[in-house]
């Protein structure tokens, strides 16, 4: 007897899990837009363009958090490189934003201005096309495929593990980042690009437009969320987490963990080149200091407060930590990194398994189930610490 | 019920034990080939560690459906053999056979584990944060490709299999549970399932009833001893009292070659194997 497909997708979740879900759409593609749109300015529900572009920014970051938690959390694959691949989903769609300013630039030409500055003549051959937002969109996700797909083989197949892992994706990242800035790369060089003026004809800093980017990306977590609660129920995410936790058996039982970290891994990396996609167009800006180490190293941050292998604590952590964030770069702009630190060294210590494990830890108290329950959940800590 | 219910092994090969057709047979590839009755074929094996040769020009037969014991002193070279067999080390010099045609050192260890060779570790290795049921159910045979693993659901032939082996290794009750939860024994008998499940041609066993109880380590020897005929084993002990109960052949490997081989009886009394044993 097979059970269909749908039935099994609505069978991963509990419903708890459906109706948040559901009010989550709700909010994101109803109430949002009527209250930035519909409601006048003055009125007390009405919701400022400053906050629509910051949490549609973080919406982004969610995505790349429960990217990250697939790989990190079930996987026990800590990346300290997921910006890159965030990064390189920007920049794929940054040329395609680009393009559309066409010749409302400083120096009205056809060419994006800091190809003029360059004296540049013609769009180099990787530019071919990317007025086209269809191929945008295909570059966006493929290149960053592509390129996790090519260095997880090599990484995957030489079996490099743990903390060898972690600090290869950072000299990626980092490699990648100096690359970039460059100006002979072609990319803009430290400055990127920005001062986009239009998204498929559209202005892009209208209201109407912010609100769509906006329901999009929640459309993105949504999906990425539905994605990975399947992915993680079905028997593949079972190997995935036999293989995090004892590789070598999973191997003498007849599984390649080699295609199934790749394959995880390079979903990871074209769900997060998603949520780069998106998140340029909002935050109206990308440039090399996305692939910077410190950005990599925070989306670990993210995932690590909120609770991994959790999916939702990930998407709560992400949350959160930019909530923080945005308040501390404005109030104490000098501290924000302090406290980042602090912030990872006391979920390190006394949260192991995040805000999530903290909330069923309170609740498991107070049902007086505390032996068993702590018994697990540091016992999958001690697991996911050593990873 | 008894491990002689479990589905044949050999059921793709059914006349390996009668005698091959007088006209040859064909090559098939990746079938294992058992026309000489010979399952596993170890020969002038040697593995160096810096140096050290942990195994020494090691040759060794399995006959197909035959129980085997290997005994010896620590450093003999017992588990490195395993790590041989499995694929996990290349051995420097020497060949590998599982049945006349399949090339073991040319294999991953999934591969090798695909064609039939099961390994259950000295240190019990289960998944410990996933339940009874579901190491049993990621240990079976099917097909282990990604792409299978996306989209697999459980039939109720395999939902059979599961419950039939969770009867075998007395674990039924258990199902649900955590197999970190588990006591020692337990976790010996889950990976055992495990092993059934695989449904094997060739077990290697690296000191299955280290932890056991006495009665544990009784029921262990009937379980064996049923699948012998149908499988092939090698069990690896230190508990003699264990290998008399398997009743098989014994080899006694020492620095890495072997030193004897006999049944038990004959093996105690060899004048070599005591001195190996008691020391110098």
């Amino acid at each position: 007897m097979r059970t269909p497909f749908t039935i099994r997708l609505l069978d991963s979740m509990p419903r708890g899990g459906w109706i948040a879900l559901a009010l989550f759409a709700l909010l994101a593609w109803v109430w949002v837009p009527v209250a930035h749109l519909v409601l006048p300015a003055e009125h007390a529900l009405h919701i400022p363009a400053y906050w629509v572009s910051l949490i549609g920014k973080i919406l982004c970051y969610m995505v790349v958090a429960v990217a990250m938690d697939l790989i990190w959390g079930y996987a026990g694959i800590l990346s300290l490189g997921h910006g890159l691949f965030f990064a390189l989903g920007g920049y794929a769609f940054g040329m395609y934003l680009m393009r559309g300013i066409g010749r409302d630039g400083s120096y009205q030409s056809d060419l994006p201005d800091f190809m003029v500055f360059l004296d540049w003549k013609e769009l180099p051959w990787f530019w071919m096309g990317s007025d086209s937002f269809v191929w945008a969109l295909f570059l966006a996700m493929a290149v960053p495929g592509v390129v996790a797909f090519v260095f997880g083989w090599f990484a995957f197949r030489s079996r490099i593990k743990g903390v060898y892992f972690s600090i290869i994706t950072q000299a990626l990242t980092y490699a990648a980042m100096l690359l970039f800035f460059r100006n002979e790369t072609g990319f803009g060089g430290n400055n990127g690009f920005t001062d986009f003026k239009r998204i498929l004809g559209y202005p892009i800093t209208a209201p109407e437009t912010r609100v769509v980017l906006f329901a999009l990306s929640a459309l993105a977590l949504i999906g990425t969320l539905l994605l990975a609660r399947y992915l993680v129920g079905s028997k593949f995410g079972r190997v995935l987490t036999a293989i995090r936790d004892s590789e070598s058996r999973v191997m003498f039982i007849g599984y390649n963990p080699l295609w199934y970290k790749l394959f995880v891994w390079t979903l990871s990396a074209m769900l997060c080149a998603v949520a780069g996609a998106l998140y340029v167009p909002q935050v109206g800006i990308i440039n090399p200091s996305e692939m910077s180490v410190g950005n990599s190293i925070e989306i670990a941050i993210w995932v690590a407060v909120g609770g991994r292998g959790t999916l939702i604590g990930p998407v709560i952590g992400a949350f959160l930590v930019n909530l923080a964030k945005s308040w501390f770069t404005v109030s104490f702009p000098e501290y924000w990194l302090f406290f980042l630190g602090t912030l990872f060294i006391v979920a390190t210590l006394y949260l192991p398994q995040g805000v999530v494990g903290l909330w069923a830890r309170l609740r498991a108290g107070r049902r007086r189930g505390e032996g068993a329950a702590a018994g697990t959940t540091t016992a999958a800590a001690a697991k996911g610490a050593g990873a | 019920m008894n491990a002689a219910d479990l589905p044949a092994t050999n059921g793709d090969n059914p006349d390996w034990d009668s005698g091959t057709a007088e006209l040859g047979h064909i090559l098939k590839p990746g079938q294992l080939d058992l026309s000489h009755k010979v399952i596993l074929y170890l020969e002038d094996i040697t593995v160096s560690f810096d140096g050290f040769r942990a195994l020494n020009k090691l040759s060794l037969t399995i006959d197909a459906g035959e129980l085997r014991c290997i005994i010896g002193p620590n450093g003999a070279g017992k588990t490195t053999m395993m790590d041989v067999i499995t694929g996990k080390t290349r051995p420097d010099e020497g060949t590998v056979f599982f049945g006349q045609t399949i090339d073991l050192t040319r294999l991953s260890e999934p591969e090798i584990a695909h064609i039939g060779v099961g390994r259950k570790f000295q240190k019990p290795t289960i998944f410990e944060n996933h339940t009874v049921f579901e190491n049993l159910e990621l240990a079976m045979k099917t097909d282990k490709r990604v792409w299978r693993s996306l989209f697999a659901t459980l039939d109720s032939a395999a939902g059979d299999r599961i419950a039939e082996t969770l009867q075998l290794i007395r674990l039924a009750t258990d199902a649900d549970r955590l197999a970190g939860l588990l006591s020692h024994g337990q976790k010996q008998w889950l990976e055992i399932g495990m092993l059934l499940m695989q449904e094997p041609k060739l077990l290697l066993l690296d000191e299955p009833v280290a932890g056991m109880t006495d009665d544990e380590t009784e029921r262990t020897a009937e379980l064996f001893v049923s699948l012998a005929g149908t499988h092939s084993l090698v069990v690896v002990e230190h508990d003699m009292a264990f290998v008399e109960a398997l009743g098989g052949r014994v080899t006694v490997l020492h620095e890495g070659a072997l030193l004897a081989e006999g049944d038990l009886a004959t093996v105690q009394a060899d004048p070599r194997v005591i001195e190996v044993y008691l020391g110098r």
